[in-house]
């Protein structure tokens, strides 16, 4: 499917120029979120800042972990651990479908010569208590990105509204690359002295995660765990003490943590069968009770829009 | 005279709202326009993706003035309702106006609507009708806050007519309107001035867009059959994804490409499923061999390699998509061929049907059990039925099933097929879903049907149990959609059976839900508890508060007693299962599941009542049929229903109603005076007049046909044994008086007048026909 001359060559050579494109267009370049997220928007830099009257823009790769979807490194199209790139601004710009299209001919997508479509899919996270409307971006009747006007999040109305992109890397760069399986995939420039492929990095990591996920997580453990961030994501929101210096601070960001953490334990007790579908919306209902009330405490702080 | 263009542009808008917007904008807008005082002669709205267009033809420039009159207060009221007049006529004391009328002096309003320019009006509604746009979900965007299915970007509004084109001037949200538009996205982007519709649609045409969807639909309709035939191949018909696919383009393109050969053996729905549902193909068919052998995908764009490019990236995704549907297909094969459909099905027991109803696996042991049962009655075998039943659903648990929901049952057919099962056995896996709707085909095979009403039935007395009854337009379990399927089985199979004992046996097969409630009534505890309510311990209040203590709390438990509590008056509410009261003493055993075969019979009265209405059937003929006995056989009511319609429809059976209606009103009477019933012994040796005698021998004459008639059920032939008696029973009562001087005369044509009342009753209750 590549374009002539201006065409990538690499995984990384797309996620590059991804992080040019959106930098000249004025977005914050973050980094990856320290801690295992299931998709990108869990990041701080989406879930929270999408809250709150101020401005932002930001930009990143997010590494997720979809414990479920492993396949041992097997199937062509699916891995437990893979990348997403996430575009984050407040509020949305009027041109955010042009941006979004610019970025696509960035890296090497020329929408005269594909069918680019916006087809309905509305958004809906029911652990962050988020949603929002929007829809599946289509190339040539490939899924290619997620593309979402967020309305609400945390239980609290998006004011103004955040235009959220979702770029699926490996997806889309298969695409743009012509590979067939995602293991085939060149990760570094095919032609570098040591080149090196998707596979020869992630092959025996699917491997050893999904035994880890399907088989092996200790589950008694994974369930203390998630009532531990539980109980600690409580107690960090309430603790009323003031600090030596006699200050208040409100630790909506360590609480968060918490919430992100009993989140991708609940995937991974999900992955060892140990849930049941009752359980389930339980499970999910406890943890958007955290993020609920971390989206409350966030938006008492000063980056939640009160002044200093 | 003007001509009105409205395009409300914004990005792409869902396929599946465009229509109802269309209708919506139209209605909104010209309804508001009317109520304004404008007319117009025609309007006509079109949209695309990406906007929603209405075009209103010979529109009125200015609304008429209006002048209104109110009556005010008397002049000698008190000044409050002189201040209230004013206040709602919006008018001050000396533009009052004073008359006389009658004994006093009153105010009058005269008020003066002065005509409006058109611009301001459509200014006026337009605005209101984008503020309260009706979409099923909408959303706000930036720093907005106007609401609409996606971010909106720009109003077109022109006024056209014989002197130019002008801009209605209005804005909403900060988006004023113009008189441009943007062509295609990709093709002809920009914006460009119009100045007037068929301009409009014009420089839309030149700009690759086409505003109307039908012509989309048309156009793309045409391709894809044209590329098809050209090859010797068939486009499946599929109007709904032509609808579909015609709201996601602005500039259809359609391109054919091949399906992989590793994927042709796959079952021709899965590969239709898959293509429609993931990628929104239309399946190519080959006419010799009945083979999906091509897809047909509608892109919205003309590229310059002639759409090489995205026919190659799309077949890749099929054929990534098609590698999963074929891997579920050969697992499942491999699945029941080694554990059989029962193997398949084992799972359902962990699957929960609904969580007062049971697992899956629960249902069909029901289902089995009522099945057998129905099987002898529609001429099925007991034993098929019963396996039918316990595999029909086995397919919930394949592979392809939970990708494809809706090739439930098609896929039980192919795997039962695959597990060697009898050919009854396969089909009723599809066949017991249906009836889906009211044009969905109705089974014939006998194990199907049989299946199929179990299925039905078991959902029904389930629902019914749990107090999930349809109300208004509720009915989420669609057992409106059920009880028709019930109907539409048993008429056309002609199967004959009495549904009640059916009823109650699917009542039966569901598990007892009675609960015991103890409840404290010791009398200190009730003092202490009453006392805090402000209530004395014996008075009618305290026993409904205790009750209602009681009730919430069964209620908290169980979401059905919720339900009945709300269903029930409150005295049928108040009975414990073994039919006592519990305001005596709340402590007791609760049903929590109705077993109220009347009430549920009365319900497939009603959809009857519908269905036959369907068919131009009088209200009142089901009526005078439902009351006879037997009317839980279906098919015997309709039999019935059908026969008086026939008979009502003739000369002859609209006089015998009249006529028997007569002899009815006089016999009634004679009855309630004289305290007796005329019912026995009306004898030809007391008949005085020669039309007596004749009724006499055409009462005998008629017997004699009809007892065997109705004997064989044949109600036609009964009903025109009826209208034959007609002329005899005219001829009688203007030849005769019944109510003779002579005791035995009179008494005799009485009991005659029993002998026609009878006879005609036979078929239905001729007293509930109107006229």
């Amino acid at each position: 499917m590549a374009d002539s001359e201006t065409a990538p060559r690499s995984f990384q050579e797309i996620i590059l120029r991804l992080q040019s494109y959106w930098a000249a267009k004025g977005c914050a370049i973050l980094q990856p979120y320290d801690m295992e997220v299931g998709a990108g928007t869990f990041h701080p830099a989406t879930t929270l800042r999408a809250l709150g009257p101020k401005p932002w823009a930001a930009a990143y790769v997010q590494p997720s972990r979809r414990p479920t979807d492993g396949r041992y490194g097997e199937n062509p199209n699916r891995l437990q651990h893979y990348y997403q790139y996430q575009v984050i601004i407040k509020p949305s710009p009027p041109d955010l479908q042009d941006l979004y299209l610019g970025s696509l001919r960035a890296i090497g997508l020329d929408p005269a010569l594909h069918d680019i479509r916006f087809v309905e899919d509305d958004w809906e996270s029911p652990t962050l208590g988020a949603w929002g409307l929007g829809w599946e971006v289509w190339c040539d009747g490939m899924e290619v990105s997620q593309f979402t006007y967020f309305q609400q999040v945390g239980g609290h109305d998006c004011k103004p509204v955040s235009g959220e992109l979702t770029y699926g890397l490996e997806r889309l760069a298969m695409y743009v690359l012509g590979v067939n399986h995602v293991m085939d995939m060149p990760f570094n420039d095919p032609q570098s002295p040591i080149p090196l492929s998707y596979g020869d990095i992630f092959r025996q990591t699917e491997q050893e995660y999904s035994r880890w996920n399907f088989d092996q997580a200790d589950t008694d453990l994974l369930l203390r765990h998630f009532e531990d961030a539980e109980a600690e994501c409580d107690r960090i929101l309430t603790a009323s003490q003031p600090d030596k210096a006699g200050r208040h601070i409100v630790m909506a960001h360590p609480a968060y943590d918490q919430c992100i953490k009993a989140s991708h334990l609940f995937n991974l007790l999900d992955a060892r069968g140990v849930i049941s579908v009752t359980e389930r919306q339980a499970y999910i209902g406890r943890v958007r009770a955290l993020a609920k009330r971390c989206a409350d405490a966030f938006v008492t702080t000063e980056a939640g829009g009160v002044s200093a | 005279m003007a001509d009105l263009l409205i395009e409300l542009f914004s990005e792409e808008i869902p396929a599946r709202m465009q229509s109802r917007a269309r209708d919506d904008l139209k209605k909104l807008v010209t309804d508001g326009l009317v109520t304004a005082g404008l007319t117009y002669a025609s309007a006509g709205a079109f949209s695309t993706p990406r906007r929603l267009t209405l075009t209103v033809q010979g529109l009125t420039a200015e609304s008429p003035t209006l002048r209104e009159e109110r009556k005010g207060p008397r002049t000698d009221a008190p000044q409050a309702a002189l201040d209230g007049f004013l206040r709602s006529t919006g008018l001050t004391r000396d533009q009052l106006t004073v008359r006389d009328d009658k004994k006093a002096q009153v105010y009058y309003a005269v008020i003066e609507k002065p005509g409006r320019k058109s611009p301001a009006i459509i200014a006026e509604v337009l605005e209101a009708t984008i503020r309260n746009f009706p979409w099923p979900k909408s959303m706000r965007w930036g720093t907005g806050s106007l609401r609409w299915v996606r971010p909106l970007h720009s109003i077109l509004c022109l006024l056209t007519d014989e002197g130019g084109a002008e801009v209605v001037p209005m804005s909403v949200d900060g988006i004023t309107a113009g008189n441009t538009t943007e062509g295609h996205r990709f093709l002809a982007p920009g914006r460009f001035p119009v100045s007037s519709f068929d301009d409009y649609t014009r420089k839309l045409k030149s700009s690759k867009v086409m505003l109307d969807p039908a012509e989309r639909a048309a156009h793309i309709w045409h391709d894809a059959t044209t590329a098809a035939f050209a090859q010797g191949l068939e486009v499946v018909e599929d109007p709904a994804l032509l609808t579909e696919v015609a709201g996601l383009v602005e500039w259809p393109v359609v391109l054919m490409g091949p399906i992989g050969t590793d994927f042709l053996g796959l079952p021709a729905e899965v590969l239709q499923t898959s293509m429609r549902e993931h990628q929104k193909f239309f399946s190519v068919r080959n006419p010799a061999t009945g083979r999906i052998e091509k897809f047909v995908t509608v892109a919205n764009n003309e590229a310059a390699d002639h759409g090489a490019t995205i026919l190659a990236g799309n077949g890749k995704v099929l054929s990534a998509r098609l590698s999963d549907a074929r891997f579920f297909w050969d697992n499942d094969l491999r699945r029941v061929k080694a554990e059989g459909m029962e193997g398949l099905a084992a799972g359902l027991a962990s699957v929960t049907f609904h969580n007062e109803l049971g697992s899956q696996a629960d249902r069909i042991t029901r289902i089995a059990a009522l099945a057998r049962e129905i099987a002898p009655l529609v001429g099925a075998s007991p034993d098929l039925a019963a396996e039918a039943a316990r595999v029909a659903k086995a397919d919930l648990q394949s592979a392809m099933v939970g990708e494809f929901p809706e090739l439930q049952g098609t896929m039980g057919t192919y795997y039962a097929r695959a597990a060697g099962l009898s050919e009854s056995v396969a089909l009723a896996c599809k066949a017991h879903y249906q009836p889906l709707g009211p044009s969905d085909d109705v089974p014939t095979d006998p194990v199907s049907v049989a299946v199929a009403l179990a299925d039905k039935l078991d959902t029904l007395t389930g629902f019914w149990g749990i107090y999930e009854k349809p109300t208004g337009s509720k009915d989420p379990y669609a057992l409106r959609r059920a009880a028709l399927g019930v109907i539409r089985l048993v008429l056309m199979n002609g199967a004959k059976f009495n549904a009640a004992s059916i009823i109650e046996h699917g009542f039966a097969l569901h598990e007892s839900r009675d609960v015991s409630l103890e409840y404290q009534e010791d009398d200190k505890k009730r003092a202490e508890l009453l006392s805090g309510l402000g209530l004395e311990a014996h008075s009618f209040e305290a026993r409904h508060e205790l009750l209602n203590k009681v009730s919430t709390s069964i209620s908290h438990l169980y979401p059905s007693y919720k339900r009945k509590q709300k269903q029930h008056s409150s005295s049928e509410f108040w009975l414990r299962s073994d039919g006592s009261d519990a305001r005596e003493g709340a402590t007791g055993t609760y049903s929590l599941f109705d077993l109220d075969v009347k009430d549920l019979l009365a319900f497939f009265h009603d959809r009857l009542k519908v269905f036959l209405k369907d068919e131009g059937i009088r209200h009142d003929v089901i009526d005078a049929c439902l009351a006879m006995p037997g009317n839980d056989d279906l098919t015997l009511v309709v039999a019935r229903a059908r026969a008086l319609q026939a008979t009502l429809k003739t000369d002859d059976g609209t006089n015998l109603l009249q006529g028997f209606k007569r002899a009815n009103n006089i016999l009634t009477q004679a009855e309630q005076k004289d305290g007796v019933e005329y019912s026995y012994g009306a004898d030809v040796k007391f008949a005085e007049t020669d039309a007596e005698r004749a009724l006499f021998a055409a009462l005998d004459t008629a017997d004699a046909i009809i007892l065997p008639a109705m004997a064989a059920e044949d109600f036609a032939a009964a009903m025109s044994a009826m209208a034959a008696l007609r002329a005899p029973i005219d001829d009688f009562f203007s030849a005769t008086q019944v109510n003779s001087d002579n005791p035995v005369i009179r008494r005799n044509r009485l009991n005659l007048l029993h002998r026609i009342r009878a006879i005609c009753g036979q078929v239905a209750d001729l007293t509930k026909i109107d006229g």
